[in-house]
């Protein structure tokens, strides 16, 4: 029998395992893609494409704020519906408009442009905010994009460099020097695993939860919001380890079309849009913009984040090998990093010094 | 605010207000809800015009004990209740057994200018002329497959249009075939024969096909391939249906199994029309295109079955199975053929909310692929029509739908009540 060889095997077509697939390929690397579903039809389909700086974890902070230096790249890529709506995150109270003092402070330092709003500004940029805001913070370069179609475009780039996509087939188990695809054939080489959610099925040492998160998208509506909007406590709700939470996070689509979320649950396990959280979620987007009640919901759907212990995704060698490395674990956060992530893990294949500190990242913290 | 009935019957067409009327008369508390202002479904849509036909009538005044429950539409489940979304708000209905009765619509095929100002649906222009739509002194092309091409060209004609002609797509060996086996159903036949009557002097050609409309901003002229070569033909309107599909899209939504035997699914039900759902029940034009008839006598079966009945909705079936072999032999009759599928081209825009050309699609293999690529089927229709189309001609089946089933108020979807007008006006 014999057996494809290649410098690279990258399993999983998400934004990550694309966006890797794309950086080993045009590093000269022989490249092989598995995936068994659509291209970006994972956790990448069902996200909403904010490219946004967090700052409160400086590691996360680091790796966004390389990612989005690298996204400005495609800007102008018809397929990436780049849209440079900005970032208003809104304070509800002197204490948060204290914490967004703060939060500018910090992205400022890391050079992200961020601006403080007093009310007066904030009800200026987006009149349908309800009474009572206090003021807010303007991050006015970030942008909003669409992942499916970033994920299929990196991939076709790297195949029009000599990548070949193993479409339809999925990684049955890693075998020592390679992978086996679920029709029997064997592919020998390095393997990157970057199956998001489905970790645990090929690396089950590296512990990974599926974060469920609901969005709805209405009919178009241009105007009615000019930036991605967001409550300054969504940190708390993202980062947070409450089962179940849910924050004020908006997006005008350049359709015209608004994306409502956030949700995010720990225990639910299945794909159906569960009426509660959509209601939790509707009624604290309408307590920030009371508008959106009588506009039209087109469509709800779900989608599950691949969440680490920390937070923090995994970048970096699988724990006691030389020959498989990972790259999973964004959370919320993955269409941000994933151009930075797969930078970061290309440097970190080839022996090259990082632009960035990789030992937040590194999956070999779950071994210790 | 949540409202049970003991029986609840989604669409009030034939077969609707037959479940509901059967229901009630075994004494059972039921619920009759339809998304339209008025009883009556497709076929007994009010006409602004005339009254309504004396068998709608009767089954409307035979409603005695029934709720009914108008410009109500279910647009998702919640944990065994429907979601509903009425004009000030919305509510939860809850039920001992639920009837799906959603009827069918029109199956829609593109063509170059299909998209064209002044090109419809056929039983859609129907629906809209019953409304009150002016189509007086306009000229018009009825095109497409089935006998609804009649009936839609008869409201036309009562309306003041001029028509033009109608062009059947089956061949006229086809439809010659078909008129012989109405020798077995009487009623049909004449049915027909005072449609024929209806349209004395309208050109009935078989074998002919719209393959093109043309026109600046709006529609001026169609190109029709007939048995006799192509012919340019000047009109305002062009009206144009490829018969009927089931709205299957509701049952999907409730985890009610499809019967996907056929080129677009039915709801899939037994003998007694229960679907694979405990406690629901499916009858008409949703378990497959039959007609009125099928429409009748299955409403009349599921009223008998959702009020626990079996034996009286036994004594029904050999009726409904004779009527169920006539919705069979329309189907063998009046298929499109492979020169409608055929009429699209690479440009010829297949999704018309989000602006896709066919073209687009070459290359992807299932629905969920080409809509994250293309936008395919992402816009408010969700796939209804382009999905459906897609199945039609080969390409993959549709997609399943998210909810709401239908566009509805984010309001709605969090479960509100009152719309938020309704609410600051009660509380002032
Ligand atoms: C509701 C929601 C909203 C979000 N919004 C944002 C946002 O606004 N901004 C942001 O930056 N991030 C957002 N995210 C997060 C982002 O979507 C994820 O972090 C990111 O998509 C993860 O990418 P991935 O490639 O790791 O995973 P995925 O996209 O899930 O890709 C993993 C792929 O691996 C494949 N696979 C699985 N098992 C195997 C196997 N055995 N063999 C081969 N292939 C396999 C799968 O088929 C899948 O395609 C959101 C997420 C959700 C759920
Ligand atoms: C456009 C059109 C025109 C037609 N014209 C004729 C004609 O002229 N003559 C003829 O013999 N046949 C006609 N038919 C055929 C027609 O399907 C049958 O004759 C008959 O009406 C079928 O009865 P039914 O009760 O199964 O469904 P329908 O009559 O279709 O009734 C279904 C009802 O369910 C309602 N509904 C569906 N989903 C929901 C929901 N989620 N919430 C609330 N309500 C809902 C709809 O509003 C509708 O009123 C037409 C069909 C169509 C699609």
């Amino acid at each position: 029998m014999s057996v494809a060889g290649y410098d690279l095997i990258v399993i999983g077509a998400g934004i990550v395992g694309a966006a890797c697939a794309d950086a080993a390929s045009a590093d000269g690397l022989r490249v092989a893609i598995v995936e068994p579903g659509p291209v970006g039809g994972g956790a990448t389909a069902a996200a909403m494409g904010h490219l946004v700086a967090m700052d409160d974890d400086p590691a996360e902070l680091a790796l966004a704020r390389y990612s989005l230096r690298q996204w400005e790249a495609f800007a102008d890529l018809k397929e990436a519906e780049f849209s440079r709506c900005g970032t208003l995150w809104v304070a509800r109270g002197e204490n948060e408009l204290a914490s967004a003092a703060t939060r500018a402070a910090r992205l400022g330092a890391a050079g992200v442009e961020a601006q403080l709003l007093d009310a007066q500004q904030l009800y200026e940029l987006e009149p349908e905010l309800a009474p009572g805001m206090s003021g807010g913070m303007l991050v006015p370069r970030e942008a909003v994009v669409y992942p499916p179609r970033v994920a299929q475009h990196l991939v076709r780039r790297a195949q029009a460099r000599g990548a070949v996509l193993y479409a339809g087939r999925r990684v049955q188990a890693l075998r020592r020097g390679g992978a086996q695809l679920d029709d029997g054939s064997m592919l020998s080489g390095p393997v990157l695993v970057a199956t998001g959610c489905a970790l645990p099925a090929l690396l089950p040492q590296l512990p990974m939860r599926a974060r469920k998160g609901h969005l709805v998208i209405t009919d178009r509506y241009p105007g009615v919001i000019r930036h991605q909007l967001l409550e300054l406590g969504y940190a708390d709700s993202a980062h947070g380890d409450a089962d179940s939470s849910v924050a004020f996070n908006v997006q005008p689509r350049p359709t015209g079309q608004i994306l409502l979320g956030s949700s995010r649950e720990f225990s639910a396990t299945d794909a159906a849009v569960s009426p509660a959280m959509l209601r939790r979620m509707l009624e604290r987007c309408f307590s920030f913009v009371p508008a959106l009640r009588e506009l039209q919901a087109v469509r709800a759907w779900t989608g599950f984040r691949p969440t680490t212990p920390d937070g923090r995704p995994y970048l970096g060698a699988v724990p006691g090998s030389t020959d498989q490395w990972v790259a999973a674990g964004h959370e919320g956060l993955g269409v941000t990093t994933a151009l930075g992530s797969a930078r970061l893990l290309l440097d970190l294949i080839r022996n090259r010094q990082p632009a960035i500190d990789p030992a937040p990242y590194s999956p070999s913290r779950m071994a210790a | 605010m949540t409202e049970r009935y003991d029986v609840l019957v989604v669409g009030a067409g034939p077969a609707g207000l037959a479940a509901a009327g059967t229901a009630a008369a075994h004494g059972a508390r039921v619920g009759l809800l339809d998304a339209q202002p008025r009883a009556g479904g497709q076929v007994w849509r009010h006409d602004v015009r005339k009254n309504a036909p004396r068998a709608a009538r009767e089954a409307i005044a035979a409603l005695h004990g029934v709720t009914l429950l108008a410009q109500h539409s279910v647009i998702a489940s919640e944990d065994g209740a429907l979601r509903v979304e009425i004009p000030q708000g919305s509510t939860l209905l809850t039920y001992g057994a639920l009837v799906l009765a959603t009827g069918a619509r029109e199956l829609l095929l593109p063509f170059p200018g299909w998209t064209l100002p002044g090109v419809s649906g056929a039983g859609g222009l129907q629906a809209l002329t019953k409304q009150g739509w002016p189509v007086a002194g306009k000229r018009v092309v009825v095109a497409g497959s089935g006998p609804l091409l009649l009936a839609a060209a008869a409201t036309l004609r009562a309306h003041g249009a001029k028509l033009v002609g109608i062009h059947e797509q089956a061949s006229a060996e086809s439809v010659h075939a078909f008129a012989r086996q109405l020798l077995h159903w009487p009623a049909r036949a004449t049915q027909a024969a005072l449609l024929r009557a209806k349209l004395a002097g309208v050109p009935y050609r078989f074998g002919s096909v719209v393959r093109q409309a043309h026109g600046e901003d709006a529609l001026r002229l169609v190109e029709i391939d007939g048995a006799h070569g192509t012919s340019l033909v000047d009109c305002d309107l062009l009206a144009v249906g490829y018969g009927l599909v089931p709205n299957v899209e509701l049952a999907q939504l409730l985890g009610c199994a499809l019967d996907h035997g056929h080129p677009h699914p039915h709801v899939q039900v037994d003998e007694l029309l229960r679907t694979s759902v405990p406690a629901i029940l499916a009858a008409g034009e949703a378990c497959g295109i039959g007609g009125l008839a099928v429409a009748r006598i299955e409403g009349a079966i599921a009223g008998h079955m959702a009020a626990g009945h079996q034996d009286d909705a036994r004594a029904l079936l050999p009726e409904r199975d004779r009527a169920r072999r006539f919705g069979a032999l329309l189907a063998r009759h009046f298929a499109p053929g492979a020169r409608v599928h055929a009429l699209a081209t690479p440009q010829t825009l297949i999704c018309r909310c989000e602006d896709v050309p066919l073209g687009a699609l070459d290359g992807y293999a299932d629905a969920r692929d080409a809509k994250l690529a293309t936008r395919c089927g992402m816009g408010a229709c969700q796939g209804r029509i382009c999905g459906t189309a897609l199945a039609e001609l080969g390409r993959f089946p549709r997609g399943a739908g998210r909810p709401p089933l239908f566009p509805a108020r984010l309001a709605t979807l969090a479960g509100l009540a009152l719309s938020s007008s309704d609410a600051s006006r009660s509380s002032t």
